[in-house]
């Protein structure tokens, strides 16, 4: 049984390119996220102290980053994806006002455990915040509608040099 | 960047010595601390530790409210159900939260948290050395299952490497990179995180800060000796080369079609002329092709006279590098050589060259 939404293993190519998620940095969004990830640090939300501390700002704690990323690549996979990795590294902070912007393409796909790595990268004003590759296990295509959307996100093909690094 | 290079990352920064500092020297003092350092590298500094609450559906509920994420398996059973799952799970970037600490200890840590030998004693010890702030840069998660409400989560931690200062653009601080091993109330392994934080002596309050990563790639001009080598000219066909050397680890680029190893690196096999490729790391080992000692002209970031070698790798490719601890006069065409590694600056890792040690010593 195939959730609607959900994109099939059988459909994703090496080289497709997941649209762009642009998530706008909100004061509220960095506090909002800090709490629900449980991260009370008072670099996530006191400005004085994230100075005092050596930042320009409050910015966004690393437990968001891992779920903003969860969330673009889940997003684009479906309701049945079953996420098995998230490995991120963080460069630039995502500071209050700023936008950062998510993408993303597939990298890698393995017929064992149909699972698909995808590259993620979330840039903001200051450059890369944030690195990295996630891994999904997809549903196979048996009597799944394709989303069209999947379809029409189809077009990028990998370099030879892409796939090969994956 | 591939999560077999980034994996590989922590593990061999614990090969690095920790030991050299910014001008080549170490005084007993520094050697003690680094000692003390040491000390913790492959110890539990967290022992299981399970979480305040089970994992449940209104934590996951604000997670996913604050986190933007409409999948509906977090919050609806039955669109959970549609996927074949057997009810709502938790979004899996979540199981950090499960277990963390909560806002009371986090503003007054429990005594459990200053056991000796545990993380707090590790904070301490960082403390001591003017390492005063923290902050994350690197999650490798891997997840074994998806967690339900009901399971109770509990994290142990064990520290993997300390890195040697290296200059950020937060200030001066060192890379700490820990393993956390979630299980759930059975024991049974739910997920591992390869977790590295910087913990850093912040600059000066009050000055502006320099907006630059705080990661490995945290170089800011304003934070350097004057003399910085010259940059290399990195480009999307070598960028791999460098980036693994940051990792201290010597790559060859291998041809993917007809397996040929090349260096320098490049798009196309100079053999079979395939746009496919990998890389293979090397052992390090070599021999003395060929070297030139430089005198002139000189750049201010070295120091002369300057061994120039071509090193031919045990594995046949050959690459230019500087040779260190030996004496120009002592240089033979031939001699054997191991890989060290040159943290030039925040941005720049390469690899130089010593004599072997002989069969004797």
């Amino acid at each position: 049984m195939t959730a609607p939404g959900t994109r099939t293993y059988d459909r994703v190519r090496v080289g497709e390119v997941l649209p762009d998620l642009p998530i706008p940095v909100t004061r509220t969004l960095i506090v909002a996220t800090a709490l629900a990830s449980r991260d009370y640090q008072d670099v996530h939300h006191d400005p004085d102290l994230a100075r005092e501390r050596g930042s320009r700002d409050i910015f966004m704690n690393i437990l968001t980053s891992n779920g903003l990323v969860d969330r673009y690549v889940t997003e684009w996979a479906g309701p049945a994806a079953v996420v098995e990795a998230i490995r991120i590294r963080l460069g630039v902070p995502n500071h209050p006002g700023d936008t950062m912007v998510l993408t993303g393409a597939v990298t890698a796909k393995t017929d064992e455990g149909r699972r698909v790595e995808i590259a993620v990268r979330g840039t903001n004003s200051l450059g890369a915040h944030v690195t990295g590759t996630v891994a999904v296990r997809l549903p196979s295509t048996g009597g799944a509608s394709p989303d069209t959307a999947a379809a029409s996100a189809s077009t990028a093909t990998a370099s030879p040099d892409t796939a090969a690094a994956s | 960047m591939n999560g077999t290079s980034r994996s590989a990352d922590g593990t061999s920064s614990t090969t690095n010595g920790a030991s050299r500092t910014e001008d080549g020297t170490s005084s007993p003092a520094s050697e003690a601390y680094e000692e003390r350092l040491r000390a913790f590298v492959g110890r539990e500094v967290t022992g299981p530790t399970p979480g305040q609450d089970p994992v449940n559906q209104p934590m996951i509920r604000h997670w996913a409210e604050a986190m933007g994420d409409r999948n509906p398996v977090y919050t609806d059973e039955r669109a959970a159900r549609a996927t074949g799952r057997p009810g709502v799970v938790a979004p899996a970037s979540m199981v950090q939260a499960w277990t963390m600490r909560g806002y009371a200890a986090t503003v007054a840590p429990a005594a459990r948290d200053t056991a000796p030998g545990g993380l707090a004693a590790l904070v301490a010890l960082l403390d001591e050395g003017g390492y005063t702030s923290v902050v994350a840069t690197d999650s490798e998660l891997e997840f074994r299952r998806e967690l339900v409400p009901g399971d109770h989560i509990a994290v142990q931690e064990t520290v993997e490497s300390i890195s040697p200062e290296k200059k950020t653009a937060l200030g001066a601080g060192r890379f700490v990179t820990t393993v956390k091993t979630y299980r759930d109330q059975a024991g049974g392994l739910v997920a591992t995180q390869r977790w590295r934080t910087l913990r850093f002596r912040p600059r000066e309050a009050g000055r502006p800060r320099a907006e630059r990563s705080t990661g490995g790639s945290a170089a800011q001009p304003g934070a350097e000796p004057p003399a910085r080598r010259p940059r290399p000219a990195v480009n999307r066909d070598n960028a791999f080369w460098f980036e693994a050397a940051r990792e201290h680890r010597l790559v060859i680029q291998r041809c993917a079609s007809c397996g040929a190893l090349r260096h320098p690196p490049g798009p196309c096999c100079p053999e079979c002329s395939s746009l496919w490729w990998d890389t293979v790391e090397s052992g390090g080992r070599g021999h003395l092709y060929s070297y030139v000692v430089n005198h002139h002209p000189r750049h201010p970031a070295f120091t002369y006279p300057l061994l120039v070698a071509v090193v031919e790798l045990a594995e046949g490719t050959r690459l230019i590098a500087n040779l260190d601890g030996v004496a120009p006069e002592e240089v033979r065409v031939g001699m054997p050589l191991v890989l060290d590694w040159l943290d030039a600056d925040p941005d720049l890792s390469l690899p130089v060259f010593r004599p072997a040690a002989t069969e004797e010593s």
